[in-house]
């Protein structure tokens, strides 16, 4: 369980994070989302007991990070961002090293070793040197240190970043497999990600918690939640046909595609209305869909709109 | 204390995995004997001594020291290794010491590589090896202090160059406080006491002693006081600058 109070950080006159306050419970992984410099990296090293809160508290499994920082670390695993580690030491020697420290028993190492190594799938490189490893397996890596004493806390920052779709897959796959009976954060900026992963999504900007929801919660708040989009052979005449809908509210065409999205009033369906409009006026229709809402469109809103609204 | 082991063994082992150790021992061997031989007229001297190895020793390690110590902690704030260190199940402490550690017992072995001279000195005649031994203990210590002042300042600084720099330069400053080239700086503005107190700061006034086989307690606690102090800043140092 992760819980943090007002937690704050600055930096002579900067703040970075202010006054943030959240919970998480296990089983439930949070994604931390918001633009670049919005105060996700520097809260969670603080929660990961890097650096010190200059006001607030944070508290992992009931352990105060400051006041208990090295009971909070031991249930912590924590990957930080860009995933460094000790290049010129091979993978073995490294998990190694960090089954030392982490004091992991004699009798359990071989097996935690070996579930880790299986997991992220580094049998084929446990003799090399990390430093002539690819970003990807780089990666791995790091997150093999950070799993390796099976935390109840994990804190990845930006664990997909620079992965390609694969190895996006696998760290995602990863994450889910463990979500069970752990309290995980990730921080993230691929929106993608939150629907992969995450149970539950806070924005952040400019230090502040700007919203707290699920991901359906926050797609509910997009201008696209319900809207119908299709493109048509004849753009024109289906374009007629939609502004005969009761229920809609607005017509989008796009100039670039031909694509037409109707908005419906708040809180009215309009995907049968749609279907039924079409079909008695026989307009060949390529393609069709109901839109669930979109996430970018929600971060955008939430993001710079709260950015314009301090500025003003 | 067995974190400190654990962090030290990795660092230790870092050395030898690079050919960083190899080129530092070499150079320390070749450079010391260099000195002991030529500029100390070890064999013209005519005595059954190390006297010429140990008061080359800390020219030596003005330059050498400081190129273990420059990568102490820059390197871990650079490849930021520093932010997975010091969030492992570790105190501060036990990181500034594992670390120091290590790169003290790698001056150990290089210095303790040294022992074909003693082999040497004790062919040719008939030495104190109580003395030698007390010097060789002297000469580990003074390194130790060496490196707690490099650590400290490659602590403050992600560029090694930088680190390295500055450890010789405040390094040398104390190796020559008790020196006329320090000291004048001071007299004509500074009391008397002030200039004492710089001039009894001076690594070489308390190593000449120990070198000589003098083993005087206040010579061993002002280099293990120098050591501890500069390893306290360290810490100090890291808190402050590991946010950036």
């Amino acid at each position: 369980m992760i819980e943090t109070q007002a937690l704050g950080k600055r930096y002579g006159d900067l703040v970075a994070v202010d006054g943030i306050t959240f919970k998480v419970e296990p089983g439930q992984v949070l994604g931390f989302l918001g633009p670049n410099g919005a105060g996700k990296s520097t809260t969670m090293k603080m929660i990961a007991g890097f650096l010190a809160p200059t006001s607030g508290s944070a508290k992992v499994c009931g352990f105060d990070v400051e006041t208990q920082p090295i009971e909070a670390k031991r249930v912590v695993g924590y990957l930080p961002e860009g995933a460094p580690s000790y290049g010129e030491m091979s993978v073995r020697q490294f998990l190694g090293f960090i089954a030392e420290v982490r004091n992991i028993a004699a009798r359990d190492r071989g097996k935690r070793f070996d579930d880790v190594v299986g997991r992220l799938n580094l049998e084929g490189v446990l003799e090399q040197p990390i430093e002539t490893l690819s970003k990807g397996f780089k990666r791995r890596v790091g997150l093999a240190q950070a799993i390796l004493h099976d935390p109840k806390v994990l804190i990845l920052d930006e664990p997909t970043d620079g992965l390609d779709p694969n190895q996006k897959h696998e760290v995602r796959t990863l994450i889910n497999a463990m979500a069970r009976d752990k309290t995980i954060i990730v921080s993230t900026h691929v929106l993608e990600e939150v629907h992969a992963v995450c149970s539950r999504a806070i924005i952040i900007a400019k230090g502040r918690v700007l919203a707290d929801a699920t991901p359906a919660e926050l797609e509910a708040r997009s201008r696209y939640h319900q809207a119908v989009s299709l493109t048509a052979t004849d753009t024109k005449a289906a374009r007629e046909a939609l502004a005969r809908v009761a229920d809609v509210a607005a017509i989008e065409v796009d100039a670039q595609d031909g694509r037409i999205t109707a908005f419906p009033k708040p809180g009215k369906q309009i995907f049968v209305a749609v279907n039924q409009v079409l079909q008695e006026r026989n307009i060949v229709v390529r393609e069709l869909a109901l839109e669930g809402g979109r996430l970018d469109e929600v971060f955008r809103t939430i993001t710079q709109g709260r950015a314009q609204e301090a500025q003003a | 204390m067995s974190a400190i082991s654990t962090v030290c063994k990795r660092e230790l082992r870092s050395y030898f995995a690079t050919p960083v150790a190899y080129v530092f021992i070499v150079i320390f061997l070749v450079l010391s004997s260099a000195f002991t031989f030529y500029l100390g007229n070890f064999y013209e001297r005519g005595q059954a001594d190390l006297l010429p190895f140990f008061s080359f020793l800390p020219w030596l390690y003005l330059i050498l020291v400081p190129a273990v110590s420059m990568r102490l902690w820059s390197e871990e704030r650079k490849s930021g290794t520093i932010e997975l260190l010091l969030t492992l199940p570790i105190t501060m402490w036990q990181a500034v010491m594992g670390k120091f550690l290590a790169a003290w017992l790698f001056i150990g072995i290089a210095l303790a590589l040294t022992f074909p001279l003693w082999i040497t000195v004790n062919y040719l005649g008939d030495p104190d090896n109580g003395v030698i031994f007390a010097s060789y203990l002297g000469a580990w210590l003074m390194a130790g202090a060496f490196l707690a002042i490099g650590s400290c300042i490659s602590a403050a600084t992600r560029n090694q160059v930088v680190a390295f720099i500055l450890t010789v330069v405040v390094c040398f400053l104390l190796v020559m406080a008790g020196f006329p080239l320090v000291l004048d700086a001071f007299r004509s503005w500074a009391p008397q006491v002030l200039v004492d107190a710089i001039a009894s700061l001076s690594f070489l006034t308390h190593f000449s002693s120990i070198s000589k086989g003098v083993i005087d307690l206040r010579d061993l606690l002002y280099f293990v006081l120098m050591t501890g102090f500069w390893l306290y800043a360290s810490a100090i140092v890291i808190d402050l600058k590991k946010a950036d």
